[in-house]
């Protein structure tokens, strides 16, 4: 043999993961252009207030200059009391991120363990899990946050738990059924056969198998979660007024969209751009981290 | 413990049954045998006839419904959860597919250090590196391959994966479930092989299960033939192969294909239906396609007996 240890971990001393999966990412151009405009934008809204002063530029009114098309002096024009819509967006930005980021890792944590659990162990403990996000599924997403917020009040806070909640039964049907379809192949059998515990076959050879429609569902959800916040703002539940939020924005600028569609057009794009990025970004995820796609 | 003139792995009245809509079926139904240290039994059957059940049952991979399993002198049925995992670095399997048992998200080096890792075999990581490049070396499997995916590799360098996992754990015994019938025939060839080869420096013991009679002459000590869950006749290989006496067995053996057009061997072709797995009727399971079956067969279970030293057989035709 002839090989000592530190030979060894020299020579065939493994990548570390995230530089690995980096690696690949850098090859795709797609996935590329969506990370760059991701951190991109999560920049903006961290710098917010360096940008905009929240008091004077955001919030308060100036009706002499309202509803002003784009120009030199308001990039992205003026709403209807006369505040610059470049400075609500980018203020915006750090709502609706923070909102929907928040929420969908909320519910991706909660919902991924429901369904793993649900779907490893299955027999009762399965029937009690999905019985019970069922009833949750019943109910329509926009009642069920209605009915949290108009129990907790309206605040950012209970805005995010009831998206969470309204979210967690997805998550638990789609982990629980990649999970069966994993749970029966011969490799966790073995893993079985080796002496792994439940939690090492769950976490290291179940969910990483899982990870591409987790990843895919993940990337759907936070665009969901954004208009869902917009959808709550509009009804009064979600996002208070004056506080920018791009769905509020939306809503708000529908009143206008026949003569001063520049009110809906900019923040609707700003939406559709992000969930874009984060659908570029989640396609190339989910590839690089298969390794029979290398 | 150990007590080498004992045999390594006594099975007593297995039984195995899966409650399905229909009623309870029968996969493995009351069998019961013994394998000697170093040595290799071959279970032989037809596809659905509970032999992968049975290697399945003995490690505990499926709980069996009863019966008693003694590995080296131990039940292994009253060991509790930890102590059962503690055995199971005794005792291995070697699956069949190996396309689906080796997870297409780890590195060969990954899954062959997984059992040293999980069983805190090797807790050094360098050392671990070392023992899983060594283990390779065994297998045959190239060095460079360390940081490979099984998904670049083909089915044989896989299945050296599978071995060599399994091997990982210095086990005493290994059940091999149909561990080449997914290969091409040459390289199949290479498995059984290595595997001859690494029973006999190892001192491993083996119970391979098999459709492929060619493959069990070549590589078994003694032969157990199953039919629908039950053990129905049971010798040595080659013994075996020159007198078989249950009529089921000679019908199969009948099936190899002899490599000579002038030397034809006269196949014994069986009519009628397959009985029901699920709630079987009394009498014995292979009656209704047995050339000879009488009225007895159809209402009462013939019992396995040793007609000849070492030659079980469970049929009423011999008693």
């Amino acid at each position: 043999m002839g090989n000592t240890s530190s030979d060894l971990s020299k020579k065939y001393k493994k990548v570390s993961p995230v530089r690995e999966v980096m690696s690949l990412l850098v090859r795709n151009k797609a996935a590329m252009a969506g990370l760059i405009f991701l951190i991109l934008l999560v920049g903006v809204s961290l710098s917010a207030d360096l940008l905009f002063d929240y008091e004077s530029q955001v919030v308060e009114q100036n009706i002499s200059e309202r509803l002003q098309w784009p120009s030199a002096e308001h990039l992205f024009g003026t709403d209807e009391y006369g505040r610059d819509l470049l400075a609500r967006v980018v203020h915006g930005s750090r709502l609706s991120l923070s909102v929907s980021f928040v929420s969908v890792l909320a519910s991706l944590i909660i919902g991924g363990i429901l369904g793993a659990v649900s779907g490893y162990y299955g027999g009762l403990l399965d029937e009690i899990i999905m019985r019970i996000t069922d009833i949750f599924l019943a109910i329509p997403m926009t009642l069920l946050a209605m009915v949290i917020v108009a129990a907790l009040g309206a605040s950012t806070t209970n805005l995010i738990i009831s998206l969470s909640l309204s979210a967690v039964p997805t998550f638990a049907r789609i982990v629980r059924s990649s999970v069966l379809t994993v749970r029966e192949v011969e490799y966790i059998e073995a893993a079985g056969a080796i002496g792994a515990k439940d939690g090492t076959i769950i976490f290291s050879h179940i969910l990483p198998n899982c990870i591409g429609p987790i990843i895919v569902q993940t990337t759907l959800r936070v665009a969901a979660m954004i208009s869902n916040t917009a959808g709550l703002s509009f009804l009064g539940l979600g996002v208070q007024a004056p506080a920018p939020e791009w769905g509020a924005l939306l809503s708000a600028g529908r009143n206008y969209i026949r003569d001063y569609s520049y009110l809906t057009f900019i923040p609707g794009l700003a939406i559709m751009l992000t969930i874009l990025a984060l659908n570029l970004l989640g396609d190339g995820l989910r590839d690089a981290l298969d390794p029979r796609l290398k | 413990m150990s007590n080498s003139s004992s045999p390594l792995l006594e099975v007593k009245n297995l039984k195995k049954y899966f409650k399905t809509p229909k009623g309870m079926l029968h996969a493995v139904d009351d069998v019961s045998f013994t394998i000697d240290r170093g040595r290799t039994l071959g279970v032989v059957g037809e596809s659905g006839c509970g032999k992968s059940t049975t290697g399945r049952a003995i490690l505990r991979i499926v709980e069996p419904t009863e019966g008693e399993i003694l590995f080296d002198g131990e039940d292994i049925r009253s060991l509790g959860k930890d102590q059962m995992r503690r055995m199971r670095t005794r005792m291995q399997i070697i699956f069949q597919d190996p396309f689906s048992s080796l997870n297409p998200r780890k590195t060969v080096s990954e899954t062959i250090a997984e059992p040293l890792k999980l069983n805190g075999i090797i807790t050094d990581k360098g050392k671990r590196m070392e023992r899983v490049a060594e283990i390779m070396e065994i297998v045959g499997l190239a060095e460079r391959l360390y940081n490979a995916y099984p998904h670049e590799l083909d089915g044989g360098r896989r299945q050296r994966i599978g071995i060599a996992r399994a091997l990982a754990l210095n086990p005493q015994f290994i059940v091999c479930d149909e561990p080449v019938s997914a290969l091409d025939v040459s390289i199949q060839a290479q498995i059984l092989n290595l595997m001859d080869e690494l029973q006999e420096k190892m001192g491993l013991t083996y119970m391979f299960i098999t459709h492929d009679l060619s493959v069990v002459h070549y590589f078994a000590d003694d032969i157990a033939v199953m039919y629908l869950g039950r053990l129905i006749e049971k010798a040595p290989a080659k013994e075996l192969f020159r007198n078989p006496v249950h009529p089921y067995t000679q019908a199969l053996l009948s099936a190899i294909p002899v490599p000579s057009i002038h030397n034809q061997r006269k196949r014994i072709l069986l009519k009628g239906e397959i009985t029901s797995p699920v709630d079987p009727k009394p009498g014995c399971r292979f009656a209704s396609r047995c050339p000879y079956a009488s009225s007895r067969c159809h209402s009462e279970e013939p019992q396995l007996k040793e007609i000849a030293p070492g030659h079980f057989n469970a049929c009423f035709l011999n008693e």
